[in-house]
């Protein structure tokens, strides 16, 4: 039988520092980050995948993608790396995302915001690399992202103050201006 | 949730010899650590296989087909290039299921083996005969919008949740399962889950101490029209309450091949043979499209709570064919079959 006290350690990389813990292997990455490393950007909503408050961006940069931290255990990330929405900006020198969401109202009580604006970058990652949506028209090639498509990739985040016009106009903005940037580089 | 032992295993037979009666597998963990936190499954081990190497690969096999690793996460699976030239429906239907997050952590092997989503297995406190076989079944004359009409027993009317399943039976896909001696079996999907019979809570053919490494796929039919439509409570990140796959190529105005599932109305993702054979050679019309609808539902065994499922299935059938054969255009695609390579 499993002795309930057994503690194994976990190494992570969150937001670029790594941390070292020792963790009851039922200990999800959410109640690491919140519990243990006092990260508490990252919320807990439903606990169950469903609503998305919970997102973080697991993997390099570059590689990152997003997931429901409630529904991952810590132990079995041990040296991966994490980025949550404490990563991506302060209060004092906001992410252009997190600036918009606020010109955008994109919120009203704020609860599934950091979900929503970690699960915003994650999703444009996903859009750069050309992967399509149950929403794109054609398989073959890139779909705009347009308000349908945005609605389509941000259905795991739910905002119960129904903030979805601010929210999808928030990261709308967002992905035009760095394709703009980007276009301007090259 | 319970306490449990958990171990990285660091092979397939490592994997295999830690499979005691009590342990699970874990790869994604969206539905199993979902059912723990609910106690609705309560395993005393976990043995952790994402980090085994060769499960992760998208491969092209000499027959011209693919090869997917049981490890394959649903979103890079919908996403592959491969997948999404050659069998659109797969992608298709992968894109319906879940949300962007849990895609991505999502595997092949975890879609095929996830549980139902029926309340009434969710919810300890309600009889289950697949939570704990001989309680009953609370959904049989309760609030069971969710069950299945198709393949029910007296046992247990809980339907299959994947998308993704769907479209690989119209897909003939095979699994390819590790034997407990080390040996390779492949399965064609169709045999690969369980009706409930009496015993709800054996719901694959999987043996003891076997794991699922990988799905393979036969070659594309090519020039065929693939869709999948998915009827749902809300327009996304919901589960189907009738959807239907098709693979269709038509020849002169007629039907030359049907391929077609059916999810949210089967206790395991659904095809009949007799539905397709009614189509071929056939010219397209509603007038047909509604004689298949009759074989296929011939059988329903209804609820009140999801009779509903019966003219909605037919109707979402007729619809899936009039797009499919090219008597209706699509909203998002129909996609064209072509070239995987």
């Amino acid at each position: 039988m499993t002795a309930p006290t057994t503690r194994l350690p976990v190494r992570l990389v969150v937001n670029g520092a790594p941390r070292e813990l020792e963790l009851d292997p039922r200990t999800t990455l959410l109640d690491a980050l919140r519990e243990h490393l006092d990260l508490c950007g990252s919320k807990k909503g439903c606990d169950h995948g469903q609503c998305g408050a919970c997102t973080v961006l697991l993997g390099a940069q570059g590689e990152r993608r997003r997931i429901n931290a409630c529904l991952a255990l810590a132990v079995m990330h041990d040296g991966e790396e994490i980025t949550t929405v404490e990563g991506l900006g302060t209060a004092e020198a906001p992410s252009d995302l997190q600036q918009a969401f606020v010109s955008c109202d994109g919120f009203q009580c704020g609860y599934c915001t950091p979900g929503q604006i970690v699960s915003a970058e994650g999703m444009l990652d996903e859009h750069r690399r050309g992967w399509p949506s149950y929403a794109s028209a054609s398989l073959r090639g890139a779909s705009p992202l347009s308000d349908a498509e945005l609605a389509e990739r941000m259905s795991g985040n739910l905002c119960r103050c129904a903030a979805y016009a601010g929210i999808r106009e928030a990261i709308a903005g967002v992905a035009e201006r760095r394709d703009g940037a980007k276009e301007a580089a090259e | 949730m319970r306490p449990f032992d958990y171990r990285r295993a660091a092979s397939l037979e490592e994997a295999s010899a830690r499979l005691d009666p009590g342990a699970r597998i874990i790869a994604g963990g969206t539905n199993l650590l979902d059912l723990m936190k609910l106690q609705v499954m309560t395993p005393e081990a976990l043995v952790d296989i994402t980090r085994l190497p060769g499960l992760s690969e998208v491969e092209p096999t000499d027959d011209g087909g693919l090869r997917i690793g049981a490890l394959v996460p649903n979103a890079d699976l919908a996403a592959h290039p491969r997948v999404r030239a050659g069998w659109p429906l797969l992608s298709r239907a992968l894109l319906a299921g879940a949300s962007g997050q849990l895609r991505n952590k999502a595997t092949t092997g975890g879609n095929l083996l996830q549980r139902t989503r029926c309340p009434y297995f969710y919810d300890p406190c309600q009889p289950c005969n697949k939570r704990a076989p001989g309680e009953g079944c609370g959904a049989q004359g309760g609030a069971a919008r969710m069950t299945a009409i198709l393949g029910v027993s007296e046992a247990c009317i809980a339907a299959h949740p994947s998308d993704m399943a769907v479209a690989l039976r119209a897909l003939d896909a095979e699994v390819e399962i590790r034997g407990a001696d080390g040996a390779a079996r492949s399965v064609p999907l169709d045999d690969f889950h369980r009706l409930p019979g009496d015993r709800p809570d054996l719901e694959s053919t999987l043996g003891e101490r076997e794991i699922v490494t990988a799905v393979r796929l036969p070659a594309p039919r090519p020039g065929a029209t693939q869709v999948y439509r998915k009827v749902r409570d809300r327009a996304s990140y919901a589960f189907a309450l009738v959807s239907v796959a098709a693979s269709v190529r038509m020849q002169g105005g007629r039907i030359a091949e049907a391929a077609l599932a059916f999810g949210g109305i089967g206790a395991r993702p659904w095809r009949d043979a007799d539905v397709e054979a009614a189509l071929i050679e056939r010219e397209p019309s509603d007038a047909l499209f509604a004689e298949a609808a009759e074989i296929l539902l011939a059988p329903a065994r209804t609820e009140p709570s999801n009779a509903f499922k019966v003219p909605l299935a037919r109707r979402t059938l007729i619809a899936t064919l009039r797009e499919a054969t090219g008597l209706a255009p699509a909203a998002a695609g129909p996609d064209q079959t072509g070239d995987a390579a």
